[in-house]
Formats: C-alpha cells, sequence, structure tokens
C-alpha cells in the first residue's frame, strides 16, 4: 500500500480528515486537546481542498464554543451539513445547543477529544467526564477507541446520523488517541462518498429552513403538549441502534473493518468479562489476548454506541458462561453508587434476570484513567484477578494508591503481555525546543510509511512553557499495536536522551531493557561520557549491559552552521543504531522528510539539514563499557554534592517536589488536598537551572535604575536595599555597592542579585539595562555570561540576599522604577516562556499591592504558569501574606473576580457592623479607627492591620455572644485588591459579555488583560485583539479586520479606569497606571500589551518591540481617569508621542506579520496601508480626546 | 538619427543607460515605466544572500520548529505551506517581467558566502534572466586574511557559477582594492563577461539616542561619479570586460563623461528613486542634444575617447591628477604670490 493508503497520523488529524470531507460548515473554537482538528480543517480549507461535494468547507471560529454551537444550529438549521471539534468545557458550553440540535432531530456529528471537566483543578488530559454530562441531550455517543477507530467512526457517525435524524457525539480519548501518531488504513474517498447517501443528504435540505417552502420551529410549548411532542422521538432512538449497526456493516462491506455496537473479543466460554470503552479497551484487547493464550476464561466487550443504550445487544454479546463483569468507567460520578456505564450494565442485567433470560452475573463497578491516568496491562490484570475473588470489591479504583477510602486494586507494574513483549520500544528524552519529538513524528512516520511494520508514537510534555522536557514514547511491530499505555521501565530496546542536563535531574534509563541502547547526546568524548554520568545511570549502563553511544550534536549542528537545531542530528543516529531500516535507506528518507518539511520555505535549510545529516555518523561513537566496573550502589541522586539552602515545607518535602521529580503517580491519595487547596511560595524549589547564561551585575558601572529588575519575566533578578553592616558575613562574591539615591539613610547598601537557577537567560534584563561602559559600548551594567562557573557561587549569594532583612516598604517611593525594583516581588520563577512579555505586569503588581491582592485568573497561559503544578510562582512576604489565587474558567474570569469583591465588600460591611456593635468591648476610640479606617494607599492599611490585631486581643477576652463571630470576620476590615487577570482570548473573546458587564458596574476591581493580540496558550489562534494583517491561526490569510479598541470601548462608560500600557516601551507610564488603578474606587481596566513568542521573533527583543509597538502608533499609550474628570480636568490622557516610524517598519519586524508578504504579498501591502491608516485615525481620535477642553488656537 | 547602441555583457542594447538594482525593479508597473523611459536593460534589485538566511532562520524557529514542549501547542503560527520564500518569489517576479518586458533583464545576487550560489544562478537562468550581475558584499575585517585571499575569494566565487551557468556574468565591485586592475585580469580568466563599478555598501551608522548601529544607505550624489570615471578610464581598453560604470549619475553630463571615460552601460538609480522612472528619458534626450550640438553621431564613436589609452597625458588620470587638484589650490600661475 501506498503512504497516502496508510497514513501515519493522529487521532485529531484521522477524525478531521473525514469530518472535513462531510461537510459544509464548521464552526470551531480552540480547546486543548482538540484544537488541531479545527486547525487542520482550516489548513485544508486555506489551500482550497474540496469536500465531498466539489466546495471548500466554510471554517469559521468563534468567540466560544457556546458561539459555535449558536452557529452551528443556524447551520443545520438554514440546511447545511456541519459539525464542530471540542473537548471538555467546551463541549459543556455547547449543552444548551445539543439538546435544540437533538431535540430537532438533525443530523449532525460533533467529534470530541474528550477530556477531564475541571472540577478541584482543571487538568487538560483525557477521560469521559465531559461526554458523560452530555448523556442527557439526546445525542448519540459513539467511542473510538484507536486512531483507526477514530478515523472510521468518523465517518460511520456521519452515514448513520444522516440515516437516523439522531446526532452523533463522537468521541475518542483526549491526548491517548488525539494525539496518538499511529499508522492507519485511510479511508478512501470513493469509500467516503458510497457511505454517505445523496437521498438522504437530500432529504436534511429539505427539512432546511426555506421562505420558498416556511415553517415554524423552536416553539414555546406549554404543558399541554411539550411532554407528548418529547416522546414523540422515542422511535428514532429505537430504532438509531440498528442504523448504526447497519452503518457498521456497509462499512465493513467496503473497507474490510467490521464492528458491532459491542464487540467482544476473548474467550467463548469466559468468565470473566472487563465491559468499558475508548482506548482503554485496547490495552484490555492486548491483556486478553494474552492471557486468553493461556487458558484463562477471560474477556473483552468494547462498547462502541453508547447512547443510545441497547441492553438486548449488550448481554447477548457477553458470553453466557460468565460469571463476573468489571464495568470500568473513565469519569466519576460523586455521590452516586457506581458510573453511569456500570450502572446502565448492571441495569441491562437486572432487567434480563428479572425477566428470567439470563442468570445475573457478579457486577463490580471500577474507575480508572481519570486525567489520562496510565492504564496498563498489569492494571487490567488486576481486575481479572478481583473478578475471581470470592468476596472482590464492589467498587474499586486502578492505578492509584487509595489509602484513604481503601478502593484501588494493587497490580503488577512488571506484568507484560506477550503482544508487549513482540514490539519495539524506543524512548526519547528531548528539551520542548529542541525539536525532539518533530522528529520522532517524523520518524515515525518514515518507518510507518515506508516499511510493513505498525508504528505508534505518544508524547509526555511538561507543564512548563521554558525549559520544557518531552519525552516520546515510540513502539514498532509486526501486528498492529493496541498498547495504549507509556512505553514501561525496563523496556526500551534504545533510549535516547538529547540533553546532557536531564541526565543529572531524571532517571533516563529507568525504560532501558536489558541489552538496550543508550544514545546520548554530550560534550563528552567517547572516552570520558561514562565517567560524567550520575552513579545510577552507570550502574544501570553495566547492569543492564547496554551499548552506550555518543554524539557532540551540538557541535555537529555548530559545524553545519545550524546553530542549536539538533533533532535531524538525532534522527539520523536512532536509524543508524536502532537498524529498523538500512542506514541508507533511512538516511535517505530523513532527506526527503526534510525536504519535504523546509523545501518550499528555505533551500539553505535543506542543504544544510543534509550536511548535518551527513556529518553525523562520523561524529558518532560508541562507549567501550566492557571495562567498566560497577560503581558502588548509591541510587540515583541530583545534582550530587549540593544541598539546598532552603530547606522546604514538610508539604513541598512530600508532596511537591516528588511531583516535579516525576514522582507523582506513586503519591497516595492521603497526601492530596481534599479540595483543590495549595501552598504557594513553592516555585523556588525547583531550581530547574535551565539558563546557558545569567546577567553579571556591574556594580560599579549600575546606576541603580532598576529597569532590569522591572522587566525580567521570571523575577530572577532582584533589588534590595540593607545596612552595610549586614553584609559584614556576605559570601565573598556577594556584591553590594553604596545606594546612590539620597533617599536612603547613609551607608544604606544596595545589591542586584541574579537567582542562577531560576533565571531562564531570556537576556531581556541586559537588552533593558540602558547604561553602557562610556569607553565600551557593548558592555553594560549587565551582561551575559556563561552560567556554568557562576552558577554556585550565585546560588550562595541569593541564599544571602534573601536572609537580609527586607528594607522598609514605606521608605522606598513605589511611585518611581528604581523604588518600585525594591519591593519583592511575590510572584516568581514561572515556568513562563523565556522572556514572556506578561508576567513582568503580574510581577509589579504584586510588588505594589501583593500583600493584599485577591486574585480571580481567567484560564491561559497566566494560569498554567500561575498555578500548574507542581509549583506556583505566587508566594508570600516573611510575614506571610500575599496573593491568594484561584482560576475559575476560562469565560467566567470577570465575574469570578465581581464575586470576590462583593463577598469581600459584604463581608467587611458585616464586620464594621459587628464592630460597633461591640463598642463597648472594644473601645469607642478603637472602632472609630476600624471602621472609618482610610485604607487607600498601603500605610493605610497597614495601620488598620495593627488595630486588627488590638481587636483580636481584645476579643479573647470578651464574653459577648458575637465576639466569636467578630473575631472569624476581622481580616475582612482590611482593604482587599481585587485583581481580575487574564488574557486575550478571554477579554476580547469569550468573556467579553461578563468583563463588559463588570465594567459597567461600580465596584473596586482591577482588571488586567494580557493582551498578546493571539490565543497563546492553545498555540495561536486569533482573537479579535490581533490586529489587521496578523497571521494566526483561522487568519492564513492575514487577519482581515482591526483589533477591537476595548480601550475606548470601557472609557466610553465614562466610571471606568482605563489604562493602554507598554512596559518595555515606557516602563513609567505602567508604573503610574497601576497605581491609579488600584487606588481608583470603580472599575478599572489596564489593557497591557505583551509580547509573545507567538509573534515570531527572539523575545530578548521584546523590549525593543514594544518600542516599536509604540512608535509606530500600533499600541498608542493612554489613561483614562474618570477621577478627573469628577474635578473639572479632562480624564483622557495621551502618554505616547504621535506615530514617528512607520507601521510597516514594526510590522516587517515580526513573523506574525512578515510571512504575509510570503504568503499573500498584495493581501500584506494592503493590510500594512490599512494598518497605518488605522494607526493614524486611532492616534488622532485619541489626540483629539486628550485634547477636549485645551484653549483653542489660531483664528 | 544617433546610433545610441552598444554593448554590455555581450548583450546588444538600444542605448546605454540602464537602471541598477534598485528597488523600481520590485513593481511590474515602474519597471514598464523605465521601459517606456527609454532604459536599455534592467538591473533587478538584489537577491540578498542575508535576506536569504534570516528568512531560513525564521522559518526554522517559528514555523517549523515552533514547539515549546506544552501539551497545549504544538505552534503558534500556521504553516500552511503556502509561504513562499524570497528566492520563489523573485524567481516568480524575474518570469513576469521577462514576459512583459522586451528589454534584456539581469538578476543580481548579493552575497559573500561560496555556498549555494551555483544553484541560484542556474534557477535565475531558468527563470529568464539574461546575465547575472554578482556583487559580492564582504567587508575584508579580518587581519588573518590577506588581500590576495580577498581577490582570490571573489575569483572563486565566480569561477564556480561560471561553471554552473550558461549566461554572461558581470561582477560589481567595490573601489576598496589594492590593485583593481589586477582583480579585473583574474575576473576575466575566472568567466566574468564585465565589471560595474562600483557598488554603494549599505554603511553602519551611529544612533547617538541608544548608542546603537544602524544601518543606513544615502542616495548618491553627482560627486561620486569622478571615482567611476576615473577607473572606467583606466579600464578602457585594458580589459576584455565590458564596462558598466554605477554611482553617481543624475544627469546626462555624468552620463556622458562615463561614456567618455570608457563606459559601456551607465547605471542609473538614486536620480530615478529622487525624480521617478521618466528621469531616464529625460537624460536619455539631454545626451542626445549634447551630441547632436557637438556633431556625435553615435555613442560607439564617443565610449572611451577619453580613456586613458586615448588620452594626451595618461597619467592626468592617475597620481598626476591628484599632484594637480592639489595645485589648484595654489594661486593661478599669473597670479603673484
Amino acid at each position: 500500500m501506498t503512504s497516502s493508503q496508510t497514513p501515519t497520523i493522529d487521532g485529531n488529524e484521522a477524525a478531521a480528515r473525514i469530518a472535513y470531507l462531510c461537510n459544509e460548515v464548521i464552526a470551531i473554537y480552540p480547546i486543548t486537546p482538540a484544537s488541531s482538528m479545527g486547525e487542520w480543517a482550516d489548513e485544508w480549507a486555506s489551500r482550497g481542498q474540496p469536500n465531498l461535494w466539489g466546495a471548500t468547507p466554510k471554517i469559521i471560529e468563534m468567540q466560544s464554543e457556546a458561539g459555535a454551537a449558536g452557529a452551528l444550529h443556524g447551520a443545520l438549521s438554514a440546511g447545511a451539513l456541519a459539525t464542530s471539534f471540542t473537548s471538555s468545557q467546551g463541549l459543556l458550553l455547547m449543552i444548551p445547543n445539543l439538546y435544540k440540535i437533538a431535540g430537532e432531530l438533525t443530523p449532525f456529528v460533533l467529534h470530541v477529544a474528550s477530556r477531564t471537566v475541571a472540577t478541584h483543578a482543571l487538568s487538560i488530559f483525557g477521560d469521559h467526564s465531559d461526554v458523560m454530562a452530555c448523556r442527557g441531550t439526546g445525542f448519540s455517543l459513539l467511542a473510538a477507541g484507536s486512531v483507526q477507530e477514530a478515523h472510521d467512526f468518523a465517518l460511520i457517525a456521519q452515514a448513520a446520523s444522516l440515516a437516523g435524524r439522531i446526532p452523533m457525539l463522537h468521541f475518542f480519548d483526549g491526548f491517548r488517541t488525539s494525539h496518538e501518531v499511529a499508522k492507519i488504513i485511510a479511508i478512501e474517498r470513493d469509500t467516503v462518498r458510497m457511505m454517505i447517501a445523496d437521498d438522504l443528504v437530500a432529504a436534511h435540505r429539505t427539512r432546511a429552513l426555506s421562505p420558498e417552502h416556511p415553517v415554524l420551529r423552536g416553539t414555546s410549548q406549554n404543558p399541554d403538549v411539550f411532554f407528548q411532542s418529547r416522546e414523540r422521538a422515542n422511535a428514532f432512538y429505537d430504532a438509531f441502534p440498528g442504523i448504526v449497526q447497519a452503518a457498521f456493516d456497509r462499512f465493513a462491506g467496503l473497507t474490510g473493518r467490521q464492528y458491532t455496537l459491542f464487540d467482544y473479543v476473548g474467550a467463548h466460554d469466559a468468565e470473566r468479562v472487563i465491559v468499558l470503552m475508548g482506548s482503554g479497551a485496547e490495552t484490555v484487547h492486548e491483556t486478553v489476548d494474552h492471557l486468553t493464550s493461556r487458558n484463562e476464561k477471560v474477556g473483552v466487550l468494547k462498547v462502541r454506541l453508547y447512547r443510545p443504550f441497547d441492553p438486548a445487544t449488550l448481554i447477548a454479546a457477553i458470553p453466557a458462561s460468565t460469571r463476573a463483569i468489571a464495568v470500568l468507567d473513565r469519569c466519576k460520578e460523586p455521590g452516586a453508587d457506581g458510573e453511569p456505564l456500570y450502572k446502565d450494565v448492571l441495569g441491562a442485567f437486572a432487567n434480563a434476570a428479572a425477566d428470567g433470560l439470563r442468570a445475573m452475573p457478579r457486577i463490580l463497578g471500577g474507575r480508572y484513567g481519570l486525567a489520562s491516568k496510565e492504564f496498563t496491562p498489569g492494571m487490567v490484570k488486576a481486575v481479572f484477578d478481583e473478578l475471581a475473588q470470592a468476596l472482590p470489591k464492589r467498587q474499586f479504583t486502578l492505578g492509584i494508591h487509595d489509602d484513604v477510602t481503601n478502593l484501588s486494586l494493587p497490580w503488577d507494574e512488571s506484568f507484560r503481555t506477550d503482544a508487549g513483549n513482540a514490539l519495539r520500544h524506543a524512548v526519547f528524552w528531548g528539551l520542548g525546543a529542541d525539536g525532539t519529538v518533530s522528529a520522532n513524528k517524523n520518524s515515525i512516520k518514515i518507518i510507518g510509511e515506508d516499511t510493513d511494520l505498525h508504528a505508534q508514537g505518544y508524547f509526555v510534555y511538561d507543564s512548563k512553557k521554558s525549559g520544557a522536557v518531552t519525552v516520546s514514547h515510540l513502539r514498532f511491530g509486526a501486528a498492529p499495536i493496541r498498547s495504549a499505555y507509556l512505553v514501561g521501565d525496563n523496556d526500551a530496546g534504545f533510549v535516547a536522551c538529547h540533553q546532557t542536563l536531564f541526565t543529572e535531574r531524571y532517571d533516563v534509563l529507568k525504560q532501558a531493557r536489558r541489552g538496550g541502547v543508550f544514545l546520548l547526546n554530550t560534550a563528552a568524548s567517547a572516552e570520558t561520557a561514562l565517567d560524567s554520568l550520575p552513579e545510577n545511570l552507570r550502574q544501570q549502563i553495566v547492569e543492564k549491559e547496554l551499548a552506550f553511544w555518543v554524539i557532540d550534536a551540538y557541535q555537529v549542528a555548530h559545524e553545519a552552521e545550524m546553530g542549536r537545531r539538533i533533532n535531524t542530528i538525532m534522527q539520523t543516529c536512532f536509524f543508524a543504531i536502532s537498524g529498523i531500516l538500512p542506514a541508507e535507506q533511512a538516511i535517505a528518507a530523513i532527506k526527503k522528510a526534510v525536504e519535504k518539511s523546509y523545501g518550499t520555505k528555505s533551500k539553505r535549510l535543506v542543504e544544510l539539514n543534509h550536511r548535518a545529516i551527513d556529518m553525523t555518523l562520523a561524529h558518532l561513537h560508541q562507549v567501550d563499557v566492557a571495562q567498566a566496573s560497577l560503581p558502588a550502589a548509591t541510587g540515583f541522586a541530583k545534582d550530587a554534592g549540593w544541598k539546598p539552602a532552603l530547606q522546604p515545607p514538610a508539604f513541598v518535602r512530600d508532596v511537591t517536589l516528588p511531583l516535579y521529580a516525576g514522582l507523582g503517580d506513586r503519591l497516595p491519595v492521603s497526601a492530596m488536598p481534599a479540595d483543590g487547596t495549595w501552598p504557594v511560595g513553592t516555585a523556588k524549589y525547583e531550581k530547574r537551572g535551565i539558563a546557558l547564561e545569567i546577567p553579571v551585575w556591574d556594580a560599579a558601572l549600575c546606576t541603580q535604575c532598576g529597569k532590569c529588575v522591572f522587566v525580567c519575566p521570571h523575577s530572577a533578578i532582584r533589588a534590595r536595599l540593607f545596612p552595610a553592616d549586614a553584609a559584614a558575613d556576605a559570601p565573598v562574591t556577594f556584591k553590594h555597592v553604596p545606594a546612590k539615591s539620597k533617599d536612603y539613610p547613609a551607608g544604606t547598601q544596595i545589591s542586584y542579585q541574579v537567582a542562577p537557577e531560576d533565571c531562564t537567560g531570556c537576556g531581556d534584563c541586559v537588552e533593558a539595562c540602558p547604561i553602557h561602559d562610556k569607553s565600551n559600548v557593548s558592555h553594560k551594567a549587565l551582561n551575559m555570561a556563561d552560567v556554568s562557573p557562576l552558577r554556585a557561587p550565585e546560588r550562595d549569594n541569593l541564599d544571602f540576599f534573601l536572609a537580609l532583612p527586607e528594607f522598609d516598604r514605606d521608605a522606598v517611593k513605589h511611585t518611581t522604577i528604581p523604588g518600585s525594583a525594591l519591593l519583592d516581588p511575590l510572584f516568581e520563577f514561572s515556568g513562563a516562556c523565556a522572556g514572556c512579555g506578561e508576567t513582568p505586569y503580574i510581577r509589579l503588581a504584586t510588588q505594589l499591592f501583593g500583600d493584599r491582592m485577591l486574585i480571580a485568573n481567567a484560564t491561559g497561559c497566566s494560569s498554567i504558569y500561575g498555578g500548574n503544578l507542581p509549583t506556583t510562582p505566587y508566594t508570600t512576604h516573611a510575614d506571610g501574606r500575599g496573593p491568594a489565587w484561584s482560576n475559575s474558567l476560562f469565560e467566567d474570569n470577570a465575574e469570578f473576580g465581581l464575586g470576590m469583591r462583593l463577598a469581600t465588600d459584604q463581608l467587611m460591611a458585616h464586620a464594621q457592623n459587628l464592630v460597633k456593635e461591640l463598642a463597648g468591648e472594644i473601645g469607642g476610640d478603637l472602632v472609630d479607627a476600624l471602621a472609618n479606617a482610610e485604607q487607600r494607599e498601603e500605610a493605610g492599611i497597614r495601620a488598620q492591620r495593627q488595630r486588627v490585631a488590638i481587636l483580636l486581643e481584645k476579643l479573647q477576652n470578651s464574653a459577648h455572644p458575637r465576639s466569636h463571630e467578630l473575631a472569624s470576620l476581622a481580616e475582612w476590615l482590611i482593604r482587599r485588591s481585587v485583581w481580575i487577570i487574564g488574557g486575550d482570548g478571554w477579554a476580547y473573546d469569550i468573556g467579553y459579555g461578563g468583563l463588559d458587564h463588570v465594567l459597567t458596574l461600580p465596584w473596586d476591581v482591577n482588571i488586567l488583560v494580557l493582551d498578546t493580540e493571539v490565543y497563546s496558550n492553545t498555540g495561536g489562534q486569533t482573537s479579535k485583539a490581533t490586529p489587521i494583517g496578523a497571521v494566526a491561526k483561522f487568519s492564513a490569510g492575514g487577519k482581515a479586520t482591526a483589533k477591537k479598541d476595548l480601550v475606548k470601548l470601557a472609557a466610553d462608560y465614562g466610571h471606568v479606569y482605563v489604562a493602554s500600557v507598554a512596559y518595555g516601551a515606557k516602563d513609567t507610564q505602567t508604573l503610574r497606571a497601576f497605581i491609579e488603578a488600584e487606588s481608583y474606587l470603580g472599575p478599572s481596566l489596564i489593557v497591557a500589551y505583551s509580547p509573545c513568542i507567538a509573534h515570531g521573533y527572539d523575545l530578548q527583543y521584546n523590549g525593543r518591540q514594544q518600542e516599536a509597538a509604540v512608535k509606530s502608533g500600533h499600541w498608542p499609550l493612554i489613561r483614562f481617569d474618570p477621577r478627573l474628570e469628577a474635578s473639572a480636568g479632562n480624564p483622557w490622557k495621551l502618554d505616547s508621542a504621535a506615530p514617528t516610524q512607520p507601521i510597516r517598519e514594526f510590522m516587517e519586524s515580526e513573523t506574525r506579520f512578515a510571512m504575509l508578504s510570503r504568503s499573500h504579498p498584495e493581501a500584506a501591502e494592503h493590510f500594512m496601508a490599512e494598518a497605518q491608516s488605522i494607526a493614524d485615525r486611532r492616534y488622532q481620535s485619541y489626540l483629539a480626546l486628550a485634547r477636549q477642553g485645551e484653549p483653542k488656537t489660531g483664528s | 538619427m544617433f546610433d545610441l547602441s552598444t554593448s554590455y555583457l555581450g548583450l546588444k542594447l538600444k542605448n546605454p543607460l540602464v537602471p541598477s538594482s534598485s528597488p523600481l525593479s520590485k513593481h511590474l508597473d515602474t519597471a514598464l515605466r523605465l521601459e517606456d523611459a527609454g532604459a536599455a536593460a534592467l538591473v533587478m534589485h538584489s537577491l540578498f544572500e542575508e535576506q536569504l538566511h534570516a528568512e531560513a532562520k525564521m522559518a526554522d524557529r517559528f514555523l517549523l520548529n515552533s514547539g515549546i514542549g506544552h501539551g497545549e501547542a504544538e505552534g503558534f503560527l500556521p504553516d500552511h505551506g503556502g509561504d513562499k520564500s524570497t528566492l520563489d518569489h523573485y524567481l516568480e517576479h524575474l518570469a513576469k517581467l521577462k514576459s512583459r518586458l522586451s528589454i534584456p533583464v539581469i538578476a543580481s545576487l548579493n552575497g559573500v558566502s561560496l555556498s549555494g550560489w551555483v544553484d541560484l544562478g542556474r534557477e535565475l537562468q531558468q527563470a529568464g534572466a539574461d546575465a547575472l550581475e554578482l556583487n559580492v558584499y564582504h567587508v575584508a575585517a579580518d587581519a588573518n586574511f590577506s588581500g590576495e585571499s580577498v581577490e582570490a575569494r571573489y575569483a572563486s566565487l565566480l569561477s564556480e557559477l561560471h561553471g554552473g551557468v550558461n549566461l554572461p556574468i558581470a561582477m560589481k565591485l567595490s573601489p576598496f582594492f589594492s590593485s583593481l586592475p589586477h582583480l579585473i585580469k583574474q575576473l576575466e580568466r575566472a568567466g566574468a563577461r564585465g565589471v560595474s563599478l562600483f557598488n554603494r555598501f549599505y554603511q553602519p551608522d551611529i544612533d547617538l539616542d541608544s548608542l546603537r548601529m544602524v544601518d543606513c544607505l544615502h542616495l548618491s550624489t553627482p560627486d561620486e561619479a569622478l571615482l567611476r570615471i576615473r577607473w572606467i578610464a583606466i579600464l578602457h581598453g585594458r580589459t576584455r570586460l565590458t564596462l558598466a560604470a554605477s554611482g553617481g549619475v543624475h544627469s546626462h553630463e555624468e552620463a556622458l563623461k562615463l561614456l567618455l571615460a570608457g563606459a559601456d552601460v551607465v547605471h542609473l538609480a538614486s536620480c530615478l528613486l529622487l525624480h521617478g522612472p521618466e528621469r531616464l528619458g529625460q537624460i536619455l534626450a539631454d545626451m542626445e542634444n549634447w551630441m547632436s550640438e557637438r556633431e556625435y553621431t553615435s555613442v560607439a564613436q564617443l565610449k572611451g575617447s577619453m580613456s586613458q589609452k586615448n588620452l594626451p597625458d595618461p597619467d592626468a588620470v592617475e597620481r598626476a591628477s591628484y599632484i594637480r587638484v592639489l595645485d589648484g589650490y595654489g594661486p593661478a600661475r599669473g597670479v603673484r604670490s
């Protein structure tokens, strides 16, 4: 077969290929892990690929999934075939329309990469909780368990839905199937054509709303007929399982792949059977094959069609010999006595037993795989073993260690199946940005498409966006691969570590099997490589008799003029060593793949890659390990020899740090907080050490302007004042000089200290440093330098620095950049991208107001780097005070924050009333002071805290019946600063309705919009903040319309404080805006320009680009302060000068705009002209507003 | 009727005025206006090696390998494969110019490395270029790199390109060679058909506000023609290479002087950027008037008539003329001092 007939693709692409062919309107909204289905459709449409009817489907990105569902409902009502792709929260947002679409008996297929629904926490990973929430909608639920099935079922669903008029929710497991790359048999276009009956399509169109034959749909009904109407559709549901089976059968006739509503695999005389759906069924299938070959009487029932549920067919599919059944659900319904599939199967058998049709087997219910928790053959075996017990657990869980309710089943981690043993496994450890994943996807394609082997790839990503670690799990084998789980310990015949750093941090050889291969990218030679490794790795190399190969891939890349791009080099090594393909054939295939990827963009890249590939083998060396002696078994030790000065609290030590070390799967249930509440101040324990270079302070040259601290995205450079004698015991390399400012007592010292293992090496601070050596402009007051010799001394210096006493905050001028830089950040060392343009704003807010902040954070980048476990960058002052943070949803953040404000105000009022009520206990002066405290400024808040402390003391001795109540409410007497933080996807799109509503209200909330002008977290989709002419996903031809002017819209209300800021262009204006916004008693909105990796330039130049954005008029700086209007002033302030740089220059300097000049040169020209005109117009309109009330000049 | 025809790189041209590499060739409209104004050939805007490299880096980093290892985003910009490289656009534009213009089109390559030019040259040939101009942008800043090595690099680059294409090649040179005639002899051996004297480097400037180096390119001034006049005059008749004068031609006067010195063609850029493509027609008309007034009948007649070889005092274009200029700062001979 050709590669087009057996492509190697992931589940999302497999489903999207069919959905695209079979539909005319595709309305989407991005959400992980479904996003790429919409992106594929967008890509194919932008290339003009036709659907079955020769037309290019219309692809539309909406403002939310609710919007997408509305658009779909309309498109379906008006006669089009329409589809969408979604997941989790997105699916939940569609539910109201799902009821409508189903209620109107509309043929429609929604493809869902199923993902857990956020509860105590958000998780992007897979389980069926989202799909299960749709059981009541009237949608049919069809479960695919593999990439092949996601492809096949996408078509079968389309055909059945057209035939039966029941809309179908076709789902497959998020990540495990949606992102698994596998070799499949592609359905031919003619087959698709044959499955989609023209008369059924015509019938759908006939039912469309049309003024040519008008009807009324979507009525309001009264008690008299609503119920009967609902029952009227029963026949359609009754018939539907048969219709789906007919579609399965027709499909089998065309392709040879036969499915049934419930596919049974196993012993015909099975006594123990597992029932489940999704990818887990494949793992059970593999295990059943293994066990039945050993004469065990076991089987598995794969549920394909879950709704409409067909109990009779289910029971018929299970051998009559079955005595015990375990029904596994990949979801949890708290409070229920079993999960949905379990209850359905139980009910089916109960009825059959009651009717005398079938003996009642023992039926157990198990939960497994929540949020992509591993589900392995060992766990399956544990279930079968449990079923054989005389008194098995009626309800159990799998894959975890439940030491609280003791529901979990123990399992044998070393259990392996025959199928697993017949496969070749490979594991690759890579850096997020080093191309390891893309190279592996490429390798799988090569193997899948150039050989008869089956291939599978699954990729484990990181929670971090900088210095992220990826682990690629690859399998190859002669038979189809059903192993829907990671490569296990001691399984991999090939392990590659693409970054030497990982050998210090992770046990990269745990998956290596005896006699396997270990390939390491290292600067060490073949002679020294073994000695360069930590003991535990050396021990495994010897004990497991690994063949150890090394290459200095960075050196090869350098010599081949490839910079630091090592992926094709490591890929070449893999093929050379693994022998999966003959070396020549493999190298030719890699080169061909390079030509395919790079050819249209740059012949030079092709040439350089080819050169690197050709150079590789000469640099690949096998290490002689035969003579190596077994090192003493000291176990795995991270960075041996170093003991952190900072001793973590017990929770961090016992929970957080094991999570960080990748040992989270082993933590028992009892280690988890029950309600999703976690401690802050944990990022500082990670010490990731990802920077190659860090800034070095030239204390003599520095003017102490504080700009470096102001721009640092990771709070990895700090400033602190301290008395000279505090430095008496400083480490010898600790730098400090007298503070230049006259505001501080004579002799006060200042230090700018770098956190060497928390810095990402982005270089933003050095770029921002304005001080040059007069005799050598390339030397600044901060200069990047190799981290290696600096790591140890700067680590000690940082420990010393952090132990210095905090300087009196009141003695520092918060309103100046040098002063604000001296305020301790309560947001530090986040995992955001190196050079992130968002985080400096959050850090600034915490420096100014951190001890009193309540933060409502919309889902997005800021919630990921803010709250994705294992750690959080939010932290506290030494007194324990700091920002309290929570994320509700993506769409409701303004409302969530408003709720915090309302609660705060309500409880404060309540406490104030109690203070008055207890005046006799408290004393008149204190009552007045507590109730009427001026708390706009920090000093006032501090004074109030002292009063509250006194109050609490007094209440301790009070016998008043309400004294306890007041004591519990006393902290609400202290003003809180409510912050509502999120990105432009939230503020401009999905949450705009709520944001707008909150802006219309008078409440004191501070809204910070981190505007990257694109959906950053989900990978660069267009938002309404995307500027005209920018290329983004769903705007491949350039965004055709102007960015929404959120600033103007908010200012038009008149009572909202509004600021548009760009810290890299005018830091003082940013600082002023934050202080003004926070001090304003009504709603405040700060729209903050946030450079992002999605803009397509090195974020080292983040500041330069902000400057260009402002100078070109792309991002005018304004402040609108309603307080000025009250004092008869003009609330509008234009803080940036008239544009002095053509907007073209700005646009040409960022890939997001510049790439359009290559793909659509004429459109690019048009958009640049239009952008200039928009910028000019906007500036003039702001200028006119800022000049309101000025005396007219001239005649 | 005057016979204005000339020959450059083996191309028969209707007159000696050829717009040099400038943004005017980027648009079909201005290219057509240049032809209408009388341009005899057109040198396209340069295909810069650095631009191709930068573009490759950009595509590599932000389109092909933009993953950061986070599970929610495999990349940040859509890579729909529709985007073309600058080279593709250049080739397409070249083909378009060839299909719409009747004058010869000379493609221009600007770079410094030794790699990739042959393939590029072949593609330009395939797209219809009538000739190639190779502009080697090399600033010899390495103290370990001798003048001889610099010259060898030029010759080697040219030779490689010459071996790969069938098109005539002109080498555009800077004036900063210790022995220009010697270099030109080497280039002749390496297969060049012409030289263009001289290129005008983008010069780095210092921004006093930011203390950063910034690129800058000012338009030429007529004074710059003097350097060209000297070297064209020296080289005419001493090399088989055809000669293009480039830089400082703003009116018929500089053009005529360069032709008298021996140029086969005169390149125009700054004056066209300043005054529009139609300026070329004006210069041509003014040249014709001047020739008419002096009863010249052809360009061939005047070409090189004042080259060094044809001058009564050949030293006049070498050092002697320098001395004479210095003398000129003294009082006139008749003045007592």
